[in-house]
């Protein structure tokens, strides 16, 4: 395979997974702006802080209110993780690799353009939020079917599904990151409305908010849901999860090509931080600290893939 | 563009004559008759939802920023008989042999030059013509691998030649995909009536490209089709051939010159190629050689062909046969080379830079079609009949700046197929492009190609950035 085709892929899937977890950011923030008001604002912020998009949003705007950062997420073409921008850049990339697509893949990349496209057109009025955050996501998951249901268990396939899970990780991450301190478990906050709030938008912007209930038997503890989201494998938006799939899929690399490439080691090194982890160890070596390296990492592994793999010249 | 023939002009009608339809179109004719114009329109409405779907999209020069367009696809097939085909289908061979030897010979012995048959200044002020082609010979003397001929008919007998396209000819998708599109939609009309298929095209094209592999080269040739990328306006037809044919599609950049050949970047290492489809134009493949600026091409390509090491196809520099002022000699070329009589004919053609034609061409405006030598596309050209006053006298002085830079024909009674629309069939005008591949094992054209119509009534250009349509070609088995 052309070293292009396999990174046309990575960022194909990489692409189609910030544009449903974009959405689902927005979901969340929009939940938090209609139920609580007051903490709108600074809910807002962190989301725009999240999609790691405040310098662009802050030379054009200031001040985070609904319209302006949903407008922002959703549709700008000034900024290139807008779902506008990443749905345009994953059929792109689609029309890049689609020799390697079977046709089942195609359309619904292609149909989930020209959807959205078509959609996005015009600013989102608050009657429409709802429905079209569910397009956003139901689209996304017609492409992952139809990945799980007609490629090849090849090369092709490790290196779409490598390029959801780095951005998978790097964003479930980025939302820990953010709201870090209402994950650590300091007694004066346990049972605040703050926290309960915080939460909840957590679990909201991985869509875990029922899961946890049906997984974790106990309260809403701040170590529960930092447990959960990180160290949990049944979860499949957690850290763990994410770095077993791009460890397993590195392996089957490294067995088609029968070559082991830097990139293992350093999957293999992420995934040891995760595996067999007590989360409370976690918070003695300082929660930010261990998420900020989760992402440092991330990068670095993502960097290498694409080096190992000679996604460009 | 407006370009209308007077309407009480007669113009033949492919599909129905006075007494009836035409006899290739009997079956079809009655078919037809039954058929209820609500469903056709929505099949029409499906074929254009299936054709936005998969992507058969392309963008128009100059317009970046627009949308993708949909080249219109009509429902009415263009039909035409074995013998007719057969004609035809000489008359190309015959053409695309005289134009690949007329390019060996330009290349090195010059014979044609040196028998008068043409004059020098043709080939020596020609842009086309590639000085780092002279005294080489590419792997098996062949130089146009993909010829797509541009054929016009004003009558039963009278088809003309009106281009022959030997650099990057486009539009052999349109060909594949119309005619996956009419099996869908009607079936029916394929057990009625025997029609020649075209679907051997890709396997065709493999083929004749593995075959003009270097000599060098052991073991199955290892082909691909280079494209300028996903931007360019026929991408779509790019990755629709590498992706049947079942070839690497691969850009500039992911090419590399290895060792004295060519290789591609793969997941695994550069793996050398041994045979490029390019859809590339010469003066982008190689910015060594030639534009320094291109990113399409590959550094140094050209001496691995020189030394070679790669077929490119079609070969470098094949435009000097295929543009407009060589057109007005292939009459004498295909009689040089082939030491026969054309068996297709030319349209008259009026050479600018020649002062008598000069003199006759602009007093006669009004009625000629004058083209650039070098243009394509429907673009920079007058259509007498259709233009204004004003744009004739402002033309007229375009050609007495620069003569030798146009030619200029009369205005063809281009043959008529009809084409469905809300109302019923109306006849519009319409081309043919057949597709040629050439190889050492000879010359196979697919039966059929692909027809250009013009949907505006009265036009009489066909050409897709122009409001053209196109039609699928049958080709009835006897």
């Amino acid at each position: 395979m052309l070293g292009k085709t396999a990174g046309g892929l990575y960022w194909m899937f990489r692409y189609l997974e910030r544009a449903e977890n974009a959405a689902r950011l927005v979901e969340a923030g929009f939940r938090i702006a209609l139920t609580r008001s007051n903490d709108a604002e600074a809910e807002w912020k962190s989301v725009i802080v999240t999609t790691a998009s405040q310098i662009g949003y802050d030379t054009l705007h200031d001040g985070y209110d609904s319209s302006r950062v949903v407008d922002y997420l959703l549709r700008a073409p000034e900024n290139p993780s807008s779902v506008l921008s990443v749905i345009k850049a994953a059929r792109d990339n689609a029309r890049l690799t689609r020799t390697a697509l079977t046709t089942e893949v195609w359309y619904a990349v292609n149909d989930t353009w020209m959807l959205l496209t078509d959609l996005l057109k015009d600013p989102i009025p608050e009657t429409e939020l709802p429905g079209v955050l569910a397009t956003i996501r139901q689209q996304s998951g017609l492409v992952r079917g139809a990945l799980y249901g007609t490629m090849l268990r090849n090369d092709i396939y490790d290196f779409c599904r490598l390029g959801s899970a780095i951005e998978r990780m790097d964003n479930t991450a980025r939302i820990i990151d953010v709201k870090y301190y209402s994950l650590l478990p300091s007694p004066s906050f346990i049972g605040s409305r703050m926290d309960n709030v915080q939460w909840e938008t957590i679990l909201r912007s991985v869509s875990a908010h029922r899961s946890f209930r049906w997984a974790v038997e106990g309260d809403f503890t701040a170590p529960a849901i930092a447990d959960f989201l990180i160290l949990d494998r049944r979860m499949p938006r957690s850290l763990s999860f994410s770095a077993g799939q791009i460890v397993e899929h590195l392996n089957m690399l490294g067995a088609e090509y029968e070559t082991r490439m830097p990139s293992h080691d350093m999957a293999d090194a992420l995934q040891t931080q995760l595996k067999g982890r007590d989360i409370n160890s976690i918070f003695e070596q300082g929660l930010h600290e261990f998420i900020s390296g989760v992402i440092t990492d991330t990068a670095q592994l993502a960097q290498q893939i694409a080096e190992d793999y000679r996604f460009t010249g | 563009m407006l370009n209308k023939m007077k309407p009480h002009e007669k113009f033949f009608n492919e599909m129905t004559s006075e007494g009836g339809p035409r006899s290739p179109y009997g079956i079809y004719d009655a078919w037809f008759a039954g058929q209820n114009n609500e469903r056709l329109a929505q099949k029409a409405a499906e074929a254009e939802a299936f054709f936005r779907r998969s992507g058969i999209t392309f963008n128009v020069y100059g317009q970046a920023d627009a949308e993708e367009r949909l080249i219109p696809f009509d429902l009415v097939p263009r039909i035409l008989a074995e013998r007719e085909w057969t004609k035809l289908a000489k008359g190309i061979e015959q053409r695309v042999i005289a134009i690949n030897a007329f390019l060996h010979d330009i290349y090195n012995r010059q014979e044609i030059l040196r028998a008068g048959v043409i004059p020098t200044k043709l080939i020596a002020q020609n842009d086309a013509f590639l000085p780092q082609m002279i005294d080489f010979s590419p792997p098996s003397d062949v130089y146009t691998h993909i010829v797509g001929t541009d054929v016009v008919r004003t009558g039963e007998d009278d088809f003309f030649v009106l281009e022959d396209n030997a650099r990057t000819p486009s539009g052999v998708s349109y060909m594949l995909e119309n005619r996956e599109t009419m099996l869908q939609m009607f079936p029916e009309l394929f057990s009625m009536i025997k029609v020649q298929p075209v679907s051997d095209y890709p396997k065709n094209l493999r083929r004749s490209l593995e075959a003009s592999a270097p000599a060098s080269c052991e073991g199955r040739p290892c082909v691909v089709v280079l494209t300028p990328g996903i931007h360019n306006s026929a991408y779509y037809e790019h990755s629709f051939l590498a992706d049947q044919m079942g070839v690497e599609l691969v850009e500039g950049h992911d090419l590399r010159v290895v060792d004295g050949h060519i290789a591609m970047r793969t997941t695994k290492g550069y793996k050398v190629i041994d045979v490029i489809y390019r859809r590339v134009d010469d003066e982008y493949l190689d910015p060594l050689t030639f534009n320094p600026n291109s990113m399409l091409g590959v550094p140094g390509i050209m001496d691995v062909y020189r030394a070679g090491n790669i077929t490119i196809a079609n070969a470098p520099g094949t435009g000097v046969a295929d543009d407009k002022a060589i057109y007005s000699y292939m009459p004498d070329i295909v009689k040089f080379y082939t030491g026969e009589k054309p068996i297709l004919k030319n349209v008259q053609t009026f050479r600018c830079g020649e002062a008598d034609s000069l003199k006759y061409v602009l007093d006669n405006l009004a009625d000629l079609v004058v083209k650039e030598v070098h243009g394509s596309g429907g673009y920079g050209m007058l259509v007498g009949p259709a233009a204004t006053k004003k744009e004739i006298a402002a033309f007229a002085e375009k050609l007495k700046a620069r003569p030798a830079n146009y030619i200029a024909q009369p205005t063809l009674a281009l043959s008529t197929v009809p084409i469905f629309t809300e109302s019923g069939l109306a006849p519009r005008h319409v081309d043919l492009r057949p597709f040629a591949l050439m190889s050492s094992k000879g010359v196979n054209i697919t039966p059929g190609g692909l027809t250009r119509v013009a949907l505006e009534e009265g036009s009489l250009v066909v050409n897709s950035s122009q409001g053209g349509g196109t039609k699928d070609t049958w080709v009835l088995e006897d």
